[in-house]
């Protein structure tokens, strides 16, 4: 192949001023942790809720929350990134006036780390639910035998065994949310993947900056591994669930 | 010359001996009954017979065919060993008829109408032929496991092994499979059968294999087993007592 | 509020359907590709060979860990090289958008398809395995008649599940201006300055097709479990 590396290119200066290649990548990187750290708590926050709620006794609330399941997995996320960003101001005119104002960086921030929250929360709730169903019946019942209320058997007896199962599995949400951050390209959001295909376009040396991106990609999944990897362990419960080990 | 032949045959899994030393020899038309204590190497010791289980040290024979050599077809030895296994493995995405026959089609390259024939003769004789379109998942246990029986046999073997066909199935399943293995011994096939069943051992069995830890502590004729036990060794009295007891 | 502007839709229909259509071209053909070659980077993950299990483990986990959004970059620049070397062409050839998507779903849906797959062949029991060989079958046997079935009967409904995400996840060929269903749309509203109507038709179509398929998959898992 006639491809002639230039690994020198991100000591090179950009073309705004000030920067060399190499600090626009790590700013990039610094919006696509701080978009993903973000969405993370709205994710983990709403997506615990609506798994608790799916499994919750009555017909409203559970079907409440499975809709709320149904409509974020089954749309695109790249069509619900344009929905926020681009449709949702239009629907509410006070929004508009308020972003018109606003840096678009803010508004675009907001609408991926309000997008990618809402979508992963999704995906967080079907984990949740599945680690609540998966405890034996006996646990419910003995809650209430005791004199528990629902709440307080959710609060005190199924949510502290249910969250500790769905550790794994919530690894790789989080490490999914983070590739999906940079979804957030398309509406113009700085983040890494943004800075590396922005860089081979103004350098043309598009291998070095997607492999400069790559390798940070999988540096930030490799530590996410060992960082749930160490949670594991340290909420394992003696006697259940191997803790920590495969 | 002998059907089976093994030599010292010796396994390890790490540092865990399974098999250490095994001798003997099954001649052509015996029947060899191996019992002893759960985890004794009796399993891995007939599944060396056909390869199954690898070993590290020694010489297995089959028919005068070294199974560890490296030239050895292990296919083609394979196909004249026939195996029953404790759980039946049918295939079970196959009716009973295609149990019979796939191995015959596509390792003896017999035509479908030459298999078809070989099957349902087979299964005419373990008294299921109204059971040859049916999944294995529809049929009794005991059931399962002579059409299990047959299966080894359309490959017309020159030995068979049973690695405890009678342990995974419900008492009164118990004697439907002896009776199949005992029309076999009667006509004179070459059996080597791991089993607890004393009975089927008392009544056609030529020599009875005791192992422990591995070894093979007693390899003497059925009634020298039976009928001497005071000659017996300490673990294989033991044992006896306690298979004996009902 | 804006006024919804319906008309736009209609009479857009055409050339947004010429986009579905690709959509869909894209996620059967990435499918099928993808669980073609997901099978095989599983039987090398499973194999014996040390050398080819890390080589396929290696691919999968690095296709894994990488954004499909660079995944689609690193392809659209790559494709056309590769294609130069083969050829020895003087000038990386012209291969267009939606050719190198394919391309790149069928390598990147190998690695997600590897690990269904995979964790379906170690849901068939080791004594399945073990009566094929005692039948005298060989691997090639034994994985194509008794290993590989019973795998994929288990795993259909996780392997239709994976072909909904990717049929919403062809959508990202938009980031290089591929027309497909999502990228006709843009296409669209930018032109009449319609991204309201378009946007939220594409969702509502997009929610209904999966919607449907999504049930449909559940309604396969019952039925499976009770034959089993």
């Amino acid at each position: 192949m006639n491809y002639h590396w230039n690994w020198g290119v991100f000591l090179q200066e950009a073309p705004e001023g000030g920067v060399r290649y190499w600090e626009l990548l790590v700013a990039g990187l610094g919006w696509t942790l701080a978009v993903s750290c973000l969405a993370w708590v709205i994710a983990l926050a709403a997506g615990v809720l609506v798994g608790t709620l799916r499994t919750v006794p009555g017909r409203l609330l559970p079907g409440l929350a499975a809709a709320w399941v149904e409509l974020f997995r089954n749309v695109p996320l790249l069509v619900q990134m344009f929905l926020w960003y681009f449709v949702l101001p239009e629907l509410l005119p006070p929004l508009k006036r308020l972003l018109a104002d606003a840096d678009p960086t803010t508004a675009q921030f907001a609408a991926a780390v309000l997008c990618l929250g809402l979508f992963t929360s999704a995906r967080i709730a079907e984990q949740v639910r599945a680690g609540i169903r998966s405890l034996p019946r006996g646990q419910r019942e003995a809650a209430a035998a005791v004199g528990l209320t629902t709440a307080q058997a959710y609060r005190h007896v199924l949510l502290p065994m249910a969250l500790r199962i769905v550790v794994p599995p919530l690894t790789s949400e989080a490490m999914n949310l983070i590739k999906n951050s940079s979804v957030a390209l398309t509406i113009g959001l700085a983040e890494l993947t943004f800075r590396a295909r922005e860089l081979g376009e103004y350098t043309f040396s598009y291998f070095e900056a997607f492999t400069a991106a790559t390798l940070i990609y999988v540096a930030i999944a490799m530590s996410a591994n060992r960082a749930m990897a160490w949670i594991e362990r340290r909420v394992a419960v003696p006697g259940y669930i191997a803790g920590g080990g495969r | 010359m002998a059907m089976i032949e093994m030599r010292g045959v010796s396994k390890w899994f790490g540092d865990f001996r399974v098999l250490d030393g095994c001798t003997t020899r099954v001649e052509k038309g015996d029947v060899v009954v191996v019992c002893g204590p759960s985890g004794s190497g009796k399993s891995t010791l007939i599944k060396t017979v056909n390869g199954l289980e690898p070993f590290q040290e020694g010489e297995v024979r089959v028919d005068g065919v070294s199974v560890a050599a490296r030239g050895t077809d292990l296919t083609r030895l394979r196909s004249r060993v026939g195996m029953v296994f404790q759980h039946f493995e049918l295939f079970p995405h196959l009716t009973v008829l295609r149990n019979l026959t796939l191995a015959q089609e596509r390792v003896l390259r017999r035509s479908r109408a030459e298999a078809d024939a070989k099957a349902l003769a087979l299964l005419e004789r373990v008294g299921l032929r109204d059971q040859a379109a049916k999944h294995p998942g529809q049929l009794s246990g005991g059931q399962q496991q002579r059409v299990a029986i047959a299966r080894a046999l359309s490959m017309d073997p020159v030995v068979m092994l049973f690695d405890e066909p009678t342990s995974a199935l419900d008492p009164e399943m118990v004697s439907e499979v002896l009776d199949v293995m005992v029309g076999l011994a009667r006509e004179g096939m070459t059996m080597m059968v791991v089993t607890h069943e004393m009975g089927f051992a008392r009544q056609v069995a030529s020599r009875v294999i005791f192992m422990d830890q591995g070894r093979i502590v007693e390899d003497v004729a059925k009634d020298a087993f039976f009928g001497a036990p005071q000659e017996r060794s300490p673990r294989a009295q033991q044992f006896l007592s306690k298979v004996l007891a009902h | 509020m804006t006024d919804l502007d319906l008309g736009v839709i209609a009479t857009a229909l055409p050339y947004l359907w010429k986009g579905f259509a690709y959509t869909l071209e894209l996620t059967v053909t990435a499918a099928l590709g993808g669980i073609f070659f997901g099978t095989l980077l599983a039987l090398a993950r499973l194999s014996g060979t040390r050398p080819l299990a890390l080589a396929a483990a290696g691919y999968v986990n690095l296709m894994r860990s990488v954004p499909l959004v660079l995944v689609i970059f690193w392809f659209y620049f790559l494709v056309p090289l590769i294609l130069q070397g083969i050829t020895g062409a003087e000038r990386p050839p012209a291969v267009g958008a939606e050719r190198t998507a394919i391309v790149t779903f069928i390598l990147f849906e190998a690695a997600y398809f590897c690990e269904i797959v995979r964790a379906g062949i170690q849901s068939v029991p080791r004594g399945q395995v073990h009566a094929a060989h005692a039948l005298g079958l060989g691997y090639a046997q034994t994985m194509r008649l008794v290993v590989l079935p019973q795998a994929f009967r288990n795993m259909l409904p996780v392997l239709l599940t994976q072909t909904i995400v990717l049929f919403q996840d062809t959508s990202l060929v938009y980031v290089i201006s591929a027309t497909d269903f999502v990228g006709a749309a843009a296409k669209v509203a930018q032109r009449d300055s319609r991204l309201v109507e378009m946007y939220l038709f594409v969702a509502l179509v997009y929610l209904a097709i999966c919607l449907l398929l999504s049930q449909l998959v559940r309604r396969l898992q019952r039925r499976a479990a009770v034959v089993r």
